[in-house]
């Protein structure tokens, strides 16, 4: 049985960084947004706690209103039949709804400043940003492309994005396929990425540790496995980090993995990229340093050797409908190109 | 009076001779034929209520399958593209084919009997709506046939929706099918608004009407306002996938955000048409099981308004996160959050009837009591997604999906149900039994909450809507186990229901006119009511024209028993739009075959168009040219010669 990425990759990745101190809380639920890391995320988990209190606060009320209303000690008991019981129309109502509106809306206005105060807090971050990310979105894995001033500090990746602990980076979020969102919960909230738009959103993280997202616009087939991974680390930690990625593939690498590069140019290099080879091709994401990765399949599986053979060997077992086609290749060639593919760290 | 092409005498209600005529008259052709042919409001909106019962039935079995595929972490029960066409289904089921139809099939059968006339004012646009609403929900079903479901959510955006990313007939029929129930949804709409602007009994001023003739009134307002765009969008998406034009397509300057912007303008009125007159049934039936007249009938009927008209301006909080400009946000943002004002004058005034009546625990009762607390959370959680930044969290998380359910279940199917404790006497003559209908509330609530309110913290906890399958520790497991045993507690429910239906057609106690003690017009003709409704037209003096005696607000008294005879043929009283006083004797249609025909032949233009079968469309085409022409034949009996002289 395969293992799915979500328990044994993150649990790893949190490990791995060190001083994770946000690894806890998002460890156990790590979709949930009520805890926020970061400086676009704090005035939002202020409000969306605020206005659940309010709402609570609401539905209390009226509870306890309507339960009096219902059971309120009533001269002569409880009816059965109403046709035997004359209507009367006692009492006053009317200050009922104007005092019962009359408070209600003085929370309402005072929300909608609360509203609007915050978005304009988050709509643009404080500082300088540390850097731009371009994140394509497509049916259904990420591309995400670090921007630079010159052409050798760009390149591209996939499913993760890495950035500086508490530093605002730039999101540009560029439509491809159909409309797709990125939302990753403890950062952010949604900007949906529109196909002939390129929308702008940005994320910081307060402390180290890896937020999981997820695409969060119906996109079709495999809508639901369409993960993401934003993982934050020390500044020093990152560029090193942007250091491996940015060379390209290793040369020096073992005789069965050597030969997997030659089966993986023949079967593989029309869909992917491996910056250093010949493969360029653009359909799927660029592999350059996809034993790096924590995940698979954006988010399906694990990033094991064993899972990299099973999701070549029949990737649509996994996210039925994906692009990747079923090859058919031979036992020898999937060990050597698997072999290939764990090189490029 | 004076202007009357004659002025009828005042008869008793008792009068047998009366009741000869009237029957003599009113009688229908009999036999297979009388199921087409009919244009009584009556039987037409017991079959829009049936037909949408169905439709909850085939919406609700879709939940269920969803909800066992839900019900763990990894499972492997649906296909994705099953899922994923069920779950779109589920939508249009519910949201087009049940909602909307179940009300119109109150409405259908109340209106004419609330507001003292024979019947709604175009009888046989009625039996047309009817009919091509049927046919659009059997031409959108037909694509179970083929495996062929709409796969895109009711919503339905682009550019999946486009022909390069959806190949098959999915969306045409989608998009066919919907055209056609925009059709019935504004013919509906039109009928309601005439209706009532010029068929309600003498002296019933627009002050005085029911609130549910309030709630269809607004509804109808909107749709025949909206309808348009949405109907636009889904032949122009028809136009671009079949035809290569470039509405939505990007590559060719088209713009998906234009979709939603034609969607939502007509979508979120929609769901205010969806809740309004549910609210509307309520607001009439809670007052009488608490035995008092509604608190507060000028704020109510007025918020009913004011909350459609600031429904028009928050379309765009179903696209906060589209990257739209801060300063276009903040404005939808904020009359979001202050559509909230008129809905709670409707809570507070809802508590106070109860609070300062005395209410009867009955079936009914239970259903509209508890309705008030589920608005309530459907209120408050909407409150949350209407604050932008929030929102951006909220949004396409299960928290949509539970204040979705809270509204349309809660405001929408448990007024419903209670509407049907309450008025199915009135249609059928028998009551429900109360046993099996505190079971079916108790179960119902029970279910209902279980299913749905958890949902509001898995999306919290950041579930997504619209997956087909979730892994394991994410926090989601239980809290969708949960839900799933809920759903069928629910089902449960409605089982109860059914059964205590079939029950009561058969053993069910005989109601009598008025069962409830209640005050409005519907409740003085008996259960259920003669093809014309009432025997004499009443005269109205009050809000409450059965409450008189009790309430004893005035010396005027309402004449319901004594009245003006009308008898010479289909004939009801054309009255003044704000005062009611009436100032024509209408003469109305009877049976015809001219609504069945007309809807079939659009059916078959659209099935045409869906095949690209053009001789079939030709066809199609031709049958309608036809029907109408037939249809809109002058008609002396129906005083059309008398319309000439008016010029």
């Amino acid at each position: 049985m395969m293992r799915s990425a979500f328990l044994g990759g993150t649990l790893a990745a949190v490990d791995s960084v060190p001083g994770a101190a946000a690894a806890e809380a998002t460890q156990s639920l790590p979709m949930n947004f009520l805890t926020g890391y970061g400086d676009r995320a704090f005035p939002v988990v202020n409000l969306t706690w605020g206005v659940l209190a309010i709402s609570v606060i609401v539905v209390i009320v009226i509870t306890a209103l309507l339960l009096g209303a219902l059971f309120r000690r009533r001269p002569g008991g409880w009816a059965h039949d109403p046709a035997r019981l004359p209507v009367s129309r006692e009492g006053n109502g009317l200050p009922w709804i104007s005092i019962g509106v009359g408070i209600s809306t003085v929370v309402l206005f005072g929300t909608v400043v609360w509203t609007m105060t915050t978005l304009s807090a988050v709509m643009e971050p404080d500082e300088d940003t540390a850097l731009t990310i371009e994140v394509d979105a497509h049916q259904w894995w990420w591309e995400v492309r670090y921007l630079g001033d010159s052409p050798d500090e760009i390149f591209t990746t996939a499913n993760e994005i890495h950035i500086p602990v508490g530093r605002p980076v730039r999101v540009r979020l560029v439509g491809g396929d159909v409309i797709h969102s990125f939302w990753v919960p403890a950062l952010s909230g949604k900007t949906d990425v529109i196909p002939g738009r390129t929308n702008r959103t940005w994320i910081e993280a307060s402390e180290p540790g890896v937020y999981r997202g997820q695409c969060a616009e119906y996109c079709g087939l495999q809508h639901a496995k369409m993960g993401l991974f934003v993982i934050a680390s020390p500044e020093d930690e990152f560029e090193a980090w942007r250091e491996a990625q940015l060379a390209p593939a290793s040369d020096d690498i073992a005789e069965d993995a050597a030969r997997g590069r030659e089966d993986f140019m023949r079967n593989c290099s029309a869909c992917h990229t491996v910056r250093g080879t010949p493969a360029g091709g653009a359909v799927g994401p660029d592999l350059t340093h996809v034993a790096s990765r924590r995940t698979i399949a954006a988010g399906t599986l694990e990033n094991t050797p064993a899972n990299l053979t099973a999701w070549i060997e029949d990737a649509q077992t996994f996210k039925p409908g994906n692009r990747m086609p079923t090859l058919d290749l031979e036992g020898q060639t999937l060990m050597d190109i698997v072999a290939y593919l764990e090189t490029l760290e | 009076m004076a202007e009357l092409s004659r002025v009828p005498g005042i008869v008793d209600d008792t009068d047998p001779a009366v009741r000869r005529r009237l029957d003599e008259t009113w009688a229908e052709s009999g036999g297979i034929a009388a199921w087409f042919t009919t244009v009584d409001h009556k039987k037409i909106g017991i079959r829009y209520l049936v037909t949408a019962f169905v439709f909850l039935l085939l919406g609700g079995v879709e939940a269920l399958v969803m909800r066992m595929q839900l019900a763990g972490p990894d499972r492997t029960l649906l296909t994705p593209e099953l899922y994923n066409q069920l779950f779109t289904m589920h939508g249009v089921t519910m949201i087009f084919l049940y909602a909307g139809p179940i009300l119109s099939g109150f409405s259908n059968y109340l209106w004419p009997l609330l507001i003292g006339a024979r019947d709604m004012a175009f009888p046989r646009l009625n039996a047309l709506s009817y009919w091509v609403f049927l046919f659009a929900g059997i031409f959108i079903y037909a694509s179970f046939g083929w495996g062929v479901m709409p796969n895109n959510g009711w919503f339905n955006y682009v550019p999946y929706a486009a022909r390069e990313f959806n190949p098959g007939p999915n969306i045409d029929i989608l998009s066919l099918g919907l055209i056609l129930l925009g059709i019935s949804t504004t013919v509906g709409a039109v009928n309601f608004i005439v209706t009532v602007m010029r068929l309600r009994a003498p002296g019933m001023s627009i002050n005085r009407v029911p609130i549910l003739i309030w709630g269809t009134l607004t509804a109808s307002v909107a749709n025949v306002l909206v309808i348009p765009a949405v109907s636009l969008a889904f032949l122009l998406l028809w136009f671009d996938r079949n035809f290569d034009t470039a509405f939505f397509q990007v590559d060719a300057g088209g713009q998906p955000l234009l979709w939603q912007h034609l969607f939502w303008i007509f979508g979120h009125p929609w769901v205010y048409a969806i809740v309004l007159p549910a609210m509307g049934l309520v607001s009439d039936a809670l007052p009488v099981l608490s035995r008092r007249p509604l608190v507060g009938y000028t704020p109510v009927a007025l918020s009913t308004v004011a909350t459609m008209a600031l429904g028009f301006g928050v379309w765009v909080h179903h696209m906060f996160a589209t990257g739209l400009p801060d300063i276009s946000m903040s404005f939808f943002s904020g009359a979001s959050i202050v559509i909230a004002i008129p809905s709670a004058v409707a809570v507070f005034a809802w508590i106070a009837t109860i609070w300062m009546g005395r209410p009867v625990f009955n079936t009914a009762f239970l259903f509209f009591s508890s309705f008030i607390l589920m608005f309530v959370i459907g209120g408050v959680s909407g409150f949350m997604t209407a604050s932008v930044p929030v929102d951006w969290q909220l949004t396409d998380t299960y928290f949509v999906v539970a204040h979705i359910h809270y509204v349309l279940i809660g405001i929408n199917l448990f007024p419903v149900v209670g509407g049907l404790y309450y008025w199915l006497p009135k249609m059928t003559g028998r009551m429900l039994n109360e046993g099996l209908g505190q079971l079916n509330f108790w179960l119902m609530f029970i279910g209902f909450n279980m299913a749905f309110f958890p949902m509001h913290v898995t999306g919290l906890l950041g579930m997504p809507r619209r997956i087909y399958t979730y892994q394991s520790g994410l926090g989601w497991d239980s809290l969708n186990m949960v839900t799933t045993v809920g759903s069928f507690i629910l089902a449960a429910g409605i089982l109860v229901l059914l059964v205590n239906i079939a029950l009561s057609l058969g053993f069910g106690r005989r109601a009598g006119a008025n069962p409830w003690g209640a005050g409005s017009l519907e409740w003085a003709t008996s259960s259920p009511p003669p093809h014309y409704n009432f025997v004499v037209i009443p005269e109205v003096a009050s809000r409450h024209p059965l409450w008189e005696e009790s309430l004893q607000e005035s010396l005027r008294r309402s004449r319901v028993r004594q009245g003006y005879e009308l008898s010479e043929g289909h004939e009801t009283f054309g009255t003044g739009t704000l005062d009611g006083r009436p100032d024509v004797i209408l003469r109305m249609p009877g049976d015809s075959w001219m609504p069945f025909l007309l809807s079939l032949s659009l059916t078959l233009l659209f099935a045409g168009m869906l095949l690209q079968s053009w001789w079939a469309g030709a066809a199609g085409l031709l049958a309608i040219l036809v029907s109408l022409a037939v249809w809109l034949w002058p008609e002396p009996h129906l005083g059309q010669a008398v319309e000439r002289e008016h010029g």
